[in-house]
């Protein structure tokens, strides 16, 4: 009781606090469509989130996170640029580990359609860091959009870039698709076969299914489009590499960027805004010196992020949950917003994890 | 009081149950009319059975309403989130055989593995504005397996029953089931994906940690155990 009164009073000061910042505090509904949800995080989601039943509104979910609703908010005609804060319970289904929470509160502060990305950025992530100020943190940054861009500049059709690109936030098959761009798994015989045949679907079996003759077409011209393109070079291979394994300060982490843009030019817009938010975090105060760069950070966790982002973590050797994250989601407004552009980056803070490291003596 | 223990209550399954116990001394019977689920026990002490569907044995033993069941290693892992933490795999029977696979129109002969599987969950979403439809019973089996593999863009729908009926009216694109000789595939113009293997099944007694045991009836539960010889 005292531990949730605690955590409730925590949230109420922390959405003050925001408020104060200039946010508007808004309430989104708990009950989510879960269609809408699935579509945008895949089948995965429904391990982690709670479904129910309706007959008349269709399948519905208690909100696993407020990034969706949120936007949705903003989109319902508030005015750009716009700055929102909430405060309320997330509801995630723990199916592995029984002591982690299955329902708690999140506070959060997000910013739409700022024409400057780098501010908004620094904004967002100094407006987080403001609010933890007395707490003893690791930080922890990246950037999406730089692993993004590298696999944007490859050379490579765009039928490849595309299907890496849909895997970037899922490094498995990534390396798997990337092994194969680069020849390195051999075709099996009936595949070799296949792609050989004047007249492949000689002795199949009868078509059945949505999936029809076309689509099996289709598909066998673009196997064989695949089999003539080249393989992606090994000195792409490696700058890819480099890239994902990068893990240093910002000045290092800078220098190995640059380098590595000699071999893969399309990444110097990302190394430049990266460049920029640094300005606009110093200028606000932030010490960026004491501050890493992971270009990989968020590659597993953070699916919906495409630019910059960062966990806050708290010193005590049990907390591998960060306290805080955020970071910028633009594609996910543009999928939602059917195409039109709407910059949105933003953050949350977990009270409970923080009245618990406290009780840790963190 | 007594240890429950839930038999399946029809069929092969039943029959190759009562063959196996019989080998260790311990005979059970079905009692009753032909159609009265009822079973006798002898050979050992304090053992009551309980005929029942083999898809209901896990959730009967997670209740603690049976501490002793027989039943598939995929309807385990299907239906006990974190199971060993639940139960224990007493002994396994050596039948009922099957595997849990991945299965696509043999039409689709642009798709031999997971990874064209993949692409062509990608480009059917692009193409048919939907996301490509598995029908199955095992929702979390299939789902931990795939997002394993990194497939993404398709969807589960549910099918309890003739799921490889499913692709040919349309409900599904592609199934995920229980198969032992693969001939029910292959009369539906299905094919299994090479990779797409998800865990081999048998028959197999599962039952409760012994902690979770009542104190009175644990020197029933070791005496059943001793005479099946498995401690």
């Amino acid at each position: 009781m005292e531990q949730d009164q605690k955590i409730y009073g925590l949230s109420q000061k922390l959405h003050r606090f925001f408020q104060d910042r200039g946010a508007l505090s808004i309430e989104p509904d708990l009950l989510q469509p879960a269609e809408l949800l699935l579509d945008l995080y895949g089948e995965d989601i429904r391990a982690r989130a709670y479904l129910a039943a309706d007959a008349l509104r269709g399948e519905q979910m208690l909100r696993p996170d407020y990034t969706v609703p949120v936007v949705q908010i903003h989109m319902e005609g508030r005015a750009n640029p716009a700055r929102y804060t909430y405060s309320g319970k997330v509801f995630r289904k723990q199916e592995q580990d029984a002591d982690r929470a299955s329902e708690y509160i999140q506070v959060g502060y997000e910013c739409f359609g700022d024409d400057d990305p780098a501010e908004a950025d620094a904004e967002v992530f100094t407006a987080i860091s403001a609010a933890l100020s007395g707490v003893e943190t690791e930080v922890k940054t990246g950037d999406m959009n730089v692993l993004m861009a590298a696999v944007s500049g490859l050379r490579a059709s765009e039928y490849r870039k595309s299907a890496l690109l849909r895997h970037i936030w899922r490094p498995r098959r990534f390396r798997t698709l990337l092994e194969r761009y680069a020849g390195k798994l051999k075709k099996s015989p009936e595949r070799q076969a296949l792609l050989m045949a004047d007249n492949p679907f000689d002795n199949a079996a009868p078509f059945v299914g949505i999936r029809n003759r076309d689509d099996i077409e289709d598909r066998l011209v673009r196997l064989r489009h695949d089999m003539a393109e080249p393989p992606i070079s090994e000195a792409e291979l490696d700058v890819l590499s480099a890239i994902t394994k990068l893990s240093d300060t910002y000045e290092k982490a800078l220098g190995t960027l640059q380098d590595l843009e000699r071999d893969l030019p399309s990444i110097s817009g990302a190394i430049n805004r990266i460049e920029r938010r640094l300005e606009a975090l110093a200028s606000r105060g932030i010490d960026t010196r004491s501050l890493t760069f992971e270009a990989s950070y968020g590659r597993t966790s953070m699916e919906y992020y495409d630019g910059f982002v960062f966990g806050f973590y708290c010193a005590t050797e049990v907390m591998e949950t960060p306290v805080a994250t955020g970071g910028r989601y633009d594609a996910l407004t543009r999928h939602l917003g059917n195409g039109i552009d709407l910059p949105a980056v933003g953050g949350v803070i977990r009270p409970d994890l923080l009245v618990k490291a406290e009780g840790q003596g963190a | 009081m007594t240890i429950k223990l839930g038999i399946p209550s029809k069929g092969r399954l039943m029959e190759s149950t009562f063959d196996w116990f019989d080998a260790r001394g311990v005979y059970l019977s079905r009692t009753g009319s032909e159609r009265e689920y009822s079973a006798d026990i002898e050979g050992v002490e304090g053992i009551e059975l309980v005929l029942m569907s083999a898809s209901e044995v896990p959730r009967e033993l997670a209740a603690g309403r049976i501490q002793l069941g027989i039943t598939g290693t995929d309807l385990v892992r299907e239906k006990l989130v974190n199971w060993p933490k639940q139960v224990d795999s007493l002994a396994e029977f050596g039948f009922g055989h099957a595997d849990l696979i991945i299965a696509v129109p043999t039409c689709w002969i642009d798709v031999e593995t997971l990874d064209d599987f993949d692409a062509v969950c990608a480009a059917f979403r692009k193409k048919h504005k939907f996301r490509l439809r598995i029908a199955t019973k095992y929702h979390r089996l299939v789902r931990e397996f795939l997002k394993d593999a990194g497939v993404a863009d398709y969807q589960i729908v549910d099918s309890q029953g003739a799921t490889e009926g499913t692709v040919k009216n349309q409900t599904a694109e592609a199934i995920a089931d229980i198969t032992s000789s693969g001939e029910t595939l292959l009369a539906n113009h299905l094919k299994a994906l090479s990779d797409g293997f998800i865990l081999q099944s048998q028959a197999t007694l599962f039952g409760l940690h012994r902690e979770s045991i009542d104190q009175v009836d644990l020197a029933y539960f070791d005496a059943f155990l001793r005479k099946i010889e498995l401690v």
